[in-house]
């Protein structure tokens, strides 16, 4: 295979990855590194760095249409970013130091669990209890646009939050993939915020999380530019085009499926790891 | 006054959105040409990624990157787009430092400061 072929083969991929990664919400980066190194046979380390580009395009690209809509929370968006940032960094680190089998069977964890994520239903909580004081003090009690109207939402575990913050962080770090699942847990459960500006200040986080890891990716010469060109490109103009599909299409079949497809790939990647075949 | 807050919140976030558009269609427009370019002269040569070996130097660093680009070598110019892409939400955190500033909200402009240290500290490679 040379350059040009698998230049479009890893371009398709990765559209389809963002395509489907868009429509069902659980993000395109998670089945990138799976698809390099299982279908590919890429190394590990070029496969996290390519996918790690492509986390930030995609985050980017839909925060540049979240942020205009009024969902996101800039200021919970900062304050946890100190702890994903900083859980990156380290993530980054430890991606060096832990061998290519040990870091496959934690990837396989991590889809797998997305896997069952996905199959749950999401459900907005009521705001019945106190916020935290601490949320208080830190501004992050706002309100987002509802068809009735500006709603007023409160804040809870700020701290649980930050913990759960600084290990997706560290995922995202050494997985090279955006964390989204942790994000949402640590936001949904523990903060207890609405669905809609969870998962958009999520999507805020996610590129510079991931921005927080590639500096250190790059220097470390995990970044390919002839790997990580198609991987980006593709990824990006799948999600682009699965935002507007999204408008009008029915994804919950859709959803089912992506996430069989995840689980097989998280059993795929620890079977691999474990046999020592990446 | 809760009016003037909420106003200019709205203001930096349609300011930040067109930032990370502008930032990721500089981006990949950069990278798409350099990939044009790389494909025309190694497009029938046989790519290694079975095994890593790490990226030659000059393509590790951000003054490498540049000088490869200005250069005109094809990789050179893809890890410039990939480059400005990783430089775009860093654009945004440098951005709200300015945001929250003008809000004297003294607080986030500290919290920002210190998210923003953590992403420089990568690019420089993660080294002090």
């Amino acid at each position: 295979m040379n350059y040009l072929e698998l230049t479009l083969i890893i371009g398709g991929g990765s559209f389809v990855a963002g395509l489907l990664g868009a429509l069902t919400g659980l993000g395109g980066g998670v089945v990138i590194v799976p698809l390099l190194t299982l279908a590919l046979g890429v190394d590990l380390r070029y496969a996290i760095g390519a996918s790690l580009i492509a986390v930030i395009a995609t985050s980017s690209g839909a925060a540049a249409a979240y942020v205009k809509e009024g969902y996101s929370n800039i200021r919970i968006g900062m304050f946890l970013e100190i702890a994903t940032t900083l859980g990156a960094l380290g993530g980054a680190f430890l991606a060096g130091v832990l061998s290519t089998q040990v870091i496959a069977v934690i990837f396989g964890l991590v889809l797998i669990y997305s896997a069952y994520l996905s199959s749950k239903p999401k459900e907005d909580h009521s705001n019945d209890i106190q916020p935290d004081p601490l949320a208080v003090r830190l501004r992050m009690n706002s309100s987002y646009p509802t068809s009735e109207g500006m709603k007023q939402y409160t804040v809870h575990n700020v701290g649980t939050g930050f913990g759960l913050m600084g290990l997706a962080g560290v995922l995202s770090g050494l997985l090279g993939i955006g964390s989204g699942a942790v994000k949402v847990l640590a936001m949904d459960h523990a903060m207890r915020l609405p669905f809609k500006v969870s998962t958009t200040t999520s999507n805020f986080m996610i590129g510079v999380t991931a921005a927080a890891s590639a500096g250190v990716y790059l220097n470390r010469g995990y970044i390919d530019p002839g790997l990580a060109m198609p991987v980006m490109l593709g990824v990006l103009a799948g999600s682009l085009l699965g935002a507007r599909v999204l408008m009008v299409a029915q994804v919950k079949a859709l959803r089912i499926v992506f996430g069989i497809v995840i689980l097989v790939m998280g059993i795929e990647m620890i079977y691999n790891g474990l046999s020592g075949r990446i | 006054m809760t009016q003037k807050t909420s106003w200019t919140d709205q203001r930096v976030e349609v300011i930040i959105g067109n930032l990370l558009r502008m930032g990721v269609i500089i981006a990949a427009t950069v990278a798409f040409l350099g990939g044009v370019f790389f494909l025309i002269n190694h497009g029938i040569e046989k790519p290694n990624y079975h095994f890593f070996n790490s990226e030659p130097s000059p393509l590790r660093t951000v003054g490498g990157v540049i000088s490869e680009a200005i250069s005109l070598r094809s990789t050179g110019i893809i890890q410039l787009g990939l480059l400005l892409l990783i430089l775009t939400p860093i654009a945004r955190v440098a951005f709200s430092i300015f945001a929250f500033l003008e809000e004297k909200d003294h607080l986030y402009v500290v919290v920002t400061l210190i998210v923003l240290t953590f992403l420089l500290f990568s690019l420089a490679g993660g080294k002090l």
